[in-house]
Order: structure tokens, then C-alpha cells, then sequence
């Protein structure tokens, strides 16, 4: 599941990318540019609100106290409509000079989409700005997780449709764990022993087995949901007191970081999951771009017979990386029961291994990218939630829509062709 | 894997330059190599297993094996007692129940299965077809949805005769179904996005959409807070087959027909044809002159228009009395697993989804008889899937004899196993 059919250029789905795609003109980005600003300009000015928007920066346990920004509503949607214009505008030039739109452009593009509509929605109401990004954060953990364990999964070149799996079955296990030792820790070593697990049956069946690898993902979701469900109700919930009640970690807020205005209380002040995410992320990252390790999982996952012939075992090469993964996105379970919810309950992923997925292929299977996707599908849960406390004028449903709309836009628009490792999802038969 | 090729293959006849046989024709061979034993030892194995887990979990086994060394009896008697007494609760419940009195009664459970088994088939058609043209479809809940939704309101906000009105709102779900995934289709074709993110993202889409307009717009019974629909008008819903004892109705015959339908497009239909051909090898079929992106298309609406069929089922044939935003209740997402065990050709996914609906039928029964949760199903559907994936690991564990000689001799590292024809 992992590259785009390469139907539309003509290329070998292995040629890297060359100079042939570099000057074709591509609309998409224009086209969804332009759409996005049709869309704001009808919001934000033809059905634009009166009032005042206010934005809470600061919690009130804050060292620092930033004071709150006040925007009136109409005069800032009719601003950002303008300078949305404009960047449509830049982007239609860069096209006619064949161009591509940088990405800091569309970032800034999309975060004044963001301040636009938020500030249109809290008209006469005031968003904390804080809360809002903190509990994105939360949202994200477990997607972020996810997303990693996929990358380098399909990085090495195996397709990771059990995240969902893995995800549930790590919640389940440190749920377990952490209940009958009392040790938060114990249960974070056990969500990633299963989720080893998860993974080691995944490579079993796909690398000795050569079973169709999104068959052995879908099926093995399939089988956890039903495994847990299963221990669940015979086994855990009639003993929920002694299985089921996991101790928390508790939120480490670290010194002089927390402090800072806005960031601090958001990064800074949270559980030790949460900062082994940071390192995850970083390690990740540094570890397939710039390690040996790196540059022998992205050799198996792009060209196996190229990396048989220097002598990498393709076989154990993808067999111990899929474990590696699986023991990530093991981590990311935890997080369901040991860091948000605090107990176990049947099918409490609710999904999230699916986005994971999409955060994936949405980050182009890059670490930060993926990471940066999943900050976004966090991001966009928590608005609801957010909006939904201060009285949305949009029925709550459209709301809740909006994260997966944005992800179709954006897909579409601007990730399009979004290809992967080139041998991620083919089974590697030694000949 | 490249999502240009999916999961189950038909013809298994292409082979890469090299003459070495394709992943696909590798598989299919492998999967048709003693299918019928290795089958038949799979489920054998996914019940075993499953029968660990009841005789685990079950309290009077856990009570008697503290006492096993002195009494191995009762541990094994409880044993036999939780394992048989969940599967004949299970077989009851789906096959034939031998406690009634005369056999219209006994039979029931069957057509309960046939009842629970007719929307998989149609759903899993539907993803059959897509893996069939290389295409993950994962959107069976939306297309459900958005299927149910407007033939929904065919069904109860439509006067029109008997008949008629059925006709009608059957084909307004299909073209529902197939506008959900015809956008899948289109935006895969026109920007190249991948088809898994947008199916996903448009599940929730319709789940929203549909929560919205059964809360507040024109799916919502008047006078009422209740987010269901009204229920369907008489003149609608599908006639019962086999009387108003039995819940079968008309939607397993189409069920039939669309099996039949899906047969005929993918083994004789010129389209058919080009499906297969771009599910084998995009970069063949673009140079064979097919328009892959309008197969694309045309295939997720087919694939949509199956599984939307599946959805306006479950709203004029199985829950009549009105539908809430849960009418999918994971037939989307079973009939993946349906469409990988018939492995992606019609007939296999037909009884494929009458054997995961006589799951469903007798795992209520056995969760109402014998307590055992209906999560085992789950537990076992998957075994089985898994299992016939992997015959060398099912004829290990049975140490049948590798049959047939290796057909790719230069391969000697391969295990045997996964060479033998």
C-alpha cells in the first residue's frame, strides 16, 4: 500500500525522481489554493460575523503572563481573505514561471486559513490558545507513534496496515501489566513487547510465508480487536478492579522549559511518554537518514536484490526492523491507557492506527513529515472539541468532518502522487 | 506493495520478462495448490485455537485445573464441557437447531445466516473488485452510508407502487454507493491520491454527513430527538422469501445476482478484461492502449456501487423499521476479510461471506447461550484467513507432504514449500 500507482508519469516505478517532473507545470496547488480562498472568502466575509475575537495565550498557571490578542472578527477575516488572495496570486506566478510554490508558503497559507477560521468561529468568545495546542499534543501521541512504526516499516519495506493492531494490543497489554505491578514503566515495557509481537507475526507471514502483506495487516487487526475483546470481557472486566486500574504517569514538568509562553505549557509539561515521543522522533529521524542502520533499512526497502548483492540480509534486515517498529507503535498504546484514558476498553484505538496510516503516506513516508501530519490530524480533532465548548456556529458534525475534508484537499491538492519505498509491500525471494 | 496490485489475482498468467512468475501468479498458484485440504485444516485450526480460548478463560476450568494433579478428570471433562458446549451453541445458531421441535423450526438458524451472510457478499463483491483492478478499498462504511442514506430516503419519503418503489430506491443506493467511491476513483485518477487515505477520510465524512442529516436534515423523523431515520414505507422493502416466519429476504437473491453480475464483468465482460489487466501490471495495460485512470474510476464506482448495494440492503431488507448512523455495524470493514478469504473471485467470495455470516448468526447464540463473548468470531474469522493464506505454515503444522515438484529450480534458497506447485 504504499507507492501510487506511477500510471500517469511514464517512469519506472523505481527511477528516482529526475528532471522530468521538475519542469512539468502542476496546477494542483494552485487549484487548491484557490478553491481554499473562495471557500474563506465566503466565510470570513460574505457570511462574515461581527464581534470580537478573543485569543487566550496564557494559562493561569503561567510564570510569564502574555496578555490576551483581540481581533475584531470582520476586519481580520477581510485581512486574512486578502492575504490569501495574494498567496494564490504568488502561486499562479511561480506556476507561469515554472516554478514549484515552496512549502513555507503553503505553511503560511494554512496557518492563516487556521487564524482566519478561528477567529471567525469565536466571534464575541475567547479560545484558549493553550489548551487548544495541549490537547492536539495528546491527540497526536498515539497517531505519532503509529506513524513512525509505519515509516520504518515500509521504509524497510514491509506495508504496516496493523498499526491499529499494534496500537490495541500495546493498550491492552500495559493496561494489564501496569495494573497487577503497580509499575507505569512495566506496563510501557509490555505495550512494546506486544507490539513486537503484533509485528513479528506480520513479518512471519510476510517474509517467510510471502502472504500478501496488506492481507496479514488487515487480518491481523481483525484478530487483535478480537483477541482483546475477547480477554477483555472473560477476563478483565470481571476483574477490573485488580486488572484494569493502571497507575498513570504523572505530567514532569520540566524546569525553566515550561516556562516559556505558549510552548511550555504545551510541550513541556507533560508525561513521560510524551517526551520519549520527542526522542522517538528525533532518533527515528537521525537513525534512517544518517546511520549505517538507516541507509541498510532504506536499501532493503527500495532495491532488496541491490542490497543482497553487498551482503545485507534482506530477510533478517526486514525481519527485526518490523519488530523494531511494532515495539514504537507498541509505546503508542500505552499512551491510550496509561497516559489519556487511564483503563482499558474494547476498541479504544477507535481508528487511530488507520490514520497513522494516513499520516504515513500524508508525510511521504518522512519521519518528521509523518510526524508533522499526525500533529495535524491531532490538531484538528481537539478544534472540534474546543469549538464544541465555546458554541460552534457550524452544526458540531461539519466540524468533526473537517479534519478528514482538509485531508482529502489536501492529498489531492497538494501531496498528489505520493510514492513510497519502491519494494515496500513485494516479498524478497532470494534467487 | 504497490497499489498496483492488490491482494487476490485471477488468471495468475502473467510472468516478468524474466520468465520468472509474478508475485501474483506465485500467490495464486500456492493459494489453488490442495486449496481444499489446506481450507478445510485451516478452519480446523482457527476452531482449535479458538477452543484454547474458550477452555482458558472459561471459570469452571480455571476452578477444576487448581485441582489437576489429583483429579485430571474434572479438568478435562470441564474442558470438553466449555469447548463443545460453545461450538454446538454456535452450530445451533447457525446451521440447524436440533431442539426444536420440527424441522421449519430447526432450519431458521440458516436462514438467519443466509440473512447475515447476503450484505457481506455485497460488500465484499465490492472490495473484490477493487483489489481485483489493484485498488484498496477500505470505504465500505461510507459507501454503506451514503448508499442507505439516499436510498433510505427513497424508501420512506417517496410515494410510488409496490414494486416500483423498491426498484427505485435500490438503484438511488447503488448510485449512491457508487458516487462515494467514484470519487475515490476520480481524485485517484486525476491527482494520483492514494486511494487508502481518501476511502478512510471518506468514511468519516459520511459518518458525519449522515449523523448530521439523521440529527437535522432530511433524514430525521419528525417529532422526534431520536438521530434514526423513519421507517421504510411497505411499499419498499424487499418481500420475504420464505414467509413471515423467516427473516430471509429478497436481498440474498440479489446477493445471487450480483455474484453472478460480478462474475460475468470480471471473467467475460470487455471491462472486465481491462480491470484484470491494469489490476496485473498499470504499466502493461497503459502500453496495451487501456486508460488506467478511467478504470480506476470506473472501477470504484462498480466497487462503490456493490458495496452501496450491501448498505441499501441492510435499509429495505434487514432493519426496516428505520436506520441510525451504526447501520454498517463493520460489514465495511468485514468484507475485506470476506473478499481476501474468497480470495477476490466472485463465487469464493460468496460462500466466503456465507460462512463469516454463519459465524455472526451462531456467535450471538453462543454469546446468549453460553457466555462466551462474541469477540472469538473475530478471533477465529482471522485464524482462518491467515491460515489459508499461508499453506506451507498449515502443512507444517499437519506435516502433510509438500506436494508436486519445485517448479523454479534456480531458487534454492526458497523454501520448498513456497515453490511447490
Amino acid at each position: 500500500m504504499s507507492t501510487v500507482a506511477p500510471v500517469v508519469q511514464p517512469a519506472q516505478p523505481t527511477t528516482p525522481e529526475g528532471p522530468d517532473f521538475e519542469f512539468v507545470k502542476s496546477w494542483k496547488v494552485t487549484i487548491a489554493l484557490s478553491i481554499f480562498t473562495v471557500l474563506g472568502f465566503l466565510l470570513l466575509v460574505v457570511f462574515g460575523r461581527d464581534g470580537t475575537s478573543t485569543m487566550r495565550l496564557s494559562t493561569s498557571s503561567d510564570l510569564i503572563q502574555l496578555p490576551d490578542v483581540e481581533l475584531p472578527t470582520r476586519v481580520t477575516g477581510i485581512v486574512i481573505t486578502v492575504l490569501l488572495l495574494l498567496i494564490t496570486g504568488v502561486s499562479v506566478w511561480l506556476v507561469r514561471a515554472k516554478a514549484k510554490a515552496p512549502i513555507w508558503l503553503i505553511a503560511v497559507y494554512a496557518v492563516l486559513v487556521l487564524i482566519g477560521f478561528l477567529a471567525w468561529a469565536a466571534a464575541d468568545k475567547s479560545i484558549p490558545v493553550p489548551g487548544l495546542l495541549f490537547g492536539s499534543l495528546s491527540l497526536a501521541v498515539p497517531l505519532i507513534f503509529g506513524a513512525l512504526g509505519g515509516v520504518i516499516s515500509e521504509r524497510v519495506g514491509v506495508v504496516n496496515i496493523a498499526i491499529e493492531g499494534q496500537l490495541l494490543a500495546g493498550a491492552f497489554t500495559s493496561a494489564m501489566v501496569a495494573s497487577l505491578t503497580h509499575q507505569p514503566l512495566l506496563g510501557l515495557l509490555a505495550a512494546m513487547l506486544a507490539g513486537v509481537l503484533v509485528s513479528m507475526v506480520l513479518a512471519a507471514f510476510a517474509i517467510k510465508y510471502f502472504v500478501d502483506q496488506v492481507i496479514v495487516g488487515v487480518v491481523l487487526n481483525v484478530l487483535v480487536i478480537g483477541l482483546t475483546g475477547f480477554l477483555y470481557s472473560q477476563v478483565m472486566a470481571p476483574n477490573a478492579a485488580l486488572l484494569n486500574q493502571p497507575p498513570r504517569f504523572e505530567r514532569i514538568n520540566i524546569p525553566l522549559l515550561s516556562e516559556i509562553p505558549i510552548i511550555g505549557p504545551v510541550f513541556f509539561r507533560q508525561t513521560l511518554i510524551v517526551y520519549i515521543m520527542y526522542v522517538a522522533v528525533a532518533v527515528v529521524f537521525y537513525g534512517i537518514f544518517h546511520t549505517k542502520w538507516g541507509l541498510r533499512l532504506r536499501s532493503v526497502g527500495e532495491h532488496p536484490q541491490a542490497a543482497d548483492t553487498v551482503g545485507i540480509n534482506v530477510a533478517s534486515t526486514r525481519f527485526w526492523n518490523v519488530s523494531i517498529a511494532g515495539a514504537i507503535v507498541g509505546l503508542g498504546g500505552a499512551y491510550f491507557t496509561l497516559g489519556s484514558v487511564g483503563a482499558f476498553g474494547k476498541e479504544m484505538t477507535a481508528g487511530a492506527g488507520f490514520i497513522a496510516l494516513a499520516a504515513v503516506i500524508f508525510g511521504r513516508w518522512d519521519p518528521i513529515r509523518a510526524t508533522l501530519a499526525a500533529l495535524l490530524f491531532g490538531f484538528a480533532s481537539n478544534l472540534q472539541n474546543v469549538l464544541s465548548i465555546i458554541g460552534s456556529p457550524v452544526p458540531s458534525e461539519f466540524m468533526l468532518m473537517l479534519p478528514y475534508l482538509v485531508t482529502i484537499f489536501a492529498v489531492a491538492g497538494l501531496v498528489g502522487q505520493s510514492r513510497g519505498p519502491a519494494a515496500s509491500g513485494k516479498p524478497y525471494i532470494k534467487s | 506493495m504497490s497499489t498496483t496490485q492488490g491482494p487476490g489475482t485471477g488468471t495468475g498468467t502473467a510472468t516478468s520478462p524474466a520468465g520468472e512468475p509474478s508475485r501474483w501468479d506465485r500467490m495464486f498458484r500456492e493459494i489453488t495448490t490442495g486449496s481444499a485440504i489446506i481450507s478445510v485444516l485451516a478452519v480446523v485450526l482457527a476452531l482449535v485455537v479458538g477452543a484454547v480460548m474458550i477452555a482458558f478463560t472459561n471459570e469452571n476450568v480455571q476452578a477444576s485445573a487448581g485441582y489437576f494433579f489429583s483429579r485430571p478428570g474434572d479438568t478435562l471433562a470441564a474442558i470438553w464441557n466449555a469447548v463443545s458446549g460453545a461450538y454446538s451453541a454456535l452450530f445451533q445458531g447457525s446451521v440447524y437447531n436440533f431442539r426444536r421441535p420440527s424441522f421449519a423450526a430447526g432450519i431458521k438458524p440458516l436462514t438467519e445466516t443466509l440473512t447475515f451472510a447476503t450484505p457481506l457478499i455485497m460488500a465484499g463483491l465490492g472490495v473484490a473488485l477493487g483489489f481485483r483492478v489493484g485498488m484498496f478499498n477500505i470505504g465500505g462504511r461510507g459507501q454503506m452510508l451514503i448508499a442507505a442514506a439516499l436510498g433510505g430516503w427513497v424508501g420512506f419519503a417517496v410515494d410510488l407502487p409496490y414494486g416500483l418503489h423498491m426498484i427505485v430506491a435500490l438503484v438511488v443506493g447503488i448510485l449512491g454507493g457508487a458516487l462515494w467511491g467514484g470519487i475515490v476513483g476520480l481524485l485517484k485518477a486525476r491527482t494520483g491520491a492514494h486511494e487508502v487515505i481518501t476511502t478512510i477520510m471518506l468514511n468519516y465524512v459520511a459518518f458525519y454527513l449522515v449523523s448530521y442529516l439523521l440529527r437535522d436534515g432530511f433524514l430525521k423523523t419528525p417529532g422526534s430527538n431520536n438521530p434514526k431515520s423513519p421507517a421504510t414505507k411497505v411499499t419498499a422493502v424487499f418481500p420475504d422469501l420464505l414467509g413471515p416466519n423467516y427473516i430471509l429476504h429478497f436481498g440474498f437473491i440479489l446477493a445471487i445476482l450480483a455474484t453472478i453480475f460480478t462474475w460475468w464483468l470480471l471473467s467475460r465482460s470487455n471491462l472486465g478484461f481491462q480491470f484484470r489487466a491494469v489490476g496485473l501490471n498499470p504499466h502493461a495495460a497503459r502500453v496495451a492502449g487501456i486508460s488506467v485512470k478511467r478504470m480506476y474510476v470506473y472501477a470504484m464506482m462498480l466497487s462503490g456501487g456493490l458495496v452501496g448495494l450491501a448498505g441499501i440492503n441492510q435499509v429495505l431488507g434487514t432493519t426496516t423499521s428505520g436506520f441510525g448512523a451504526g447501520l454498517d455495524s463493520g460489514i465495511g470493514f468485514d468484507a475485506i476479510t470476506v473478499a481476501l478469504l474468497g480470495r477476490s473471485k466472485p463465487w469464493g467470495v460468496f460462500w466466503a461471506g456465507i460462512l463469516f455470516g454463519a459465524f455472526k448468526a451462531g456467535g450471538f447464540s453462543m454469546q446468549a447461550a453460553e457466555g462466551v463473548p462474541i469477540d472469538i468470531v473475530l478471533v477465529v474469522q482471522s485464524l482462518i484467513v491467515l491460515f489459508i493464506a499461508a499453506p506451507p505454515l498449515v502443512r507444517a503444522i499437519f506435516r502433510l507432504p509438500v506436494p508436486g515438484a519445485t517448479r523454479r529450480k534456480t531458487q534454492v534458497n526458497v523454501p520448498q514449500e513456497v515453490a511447490a506447485k
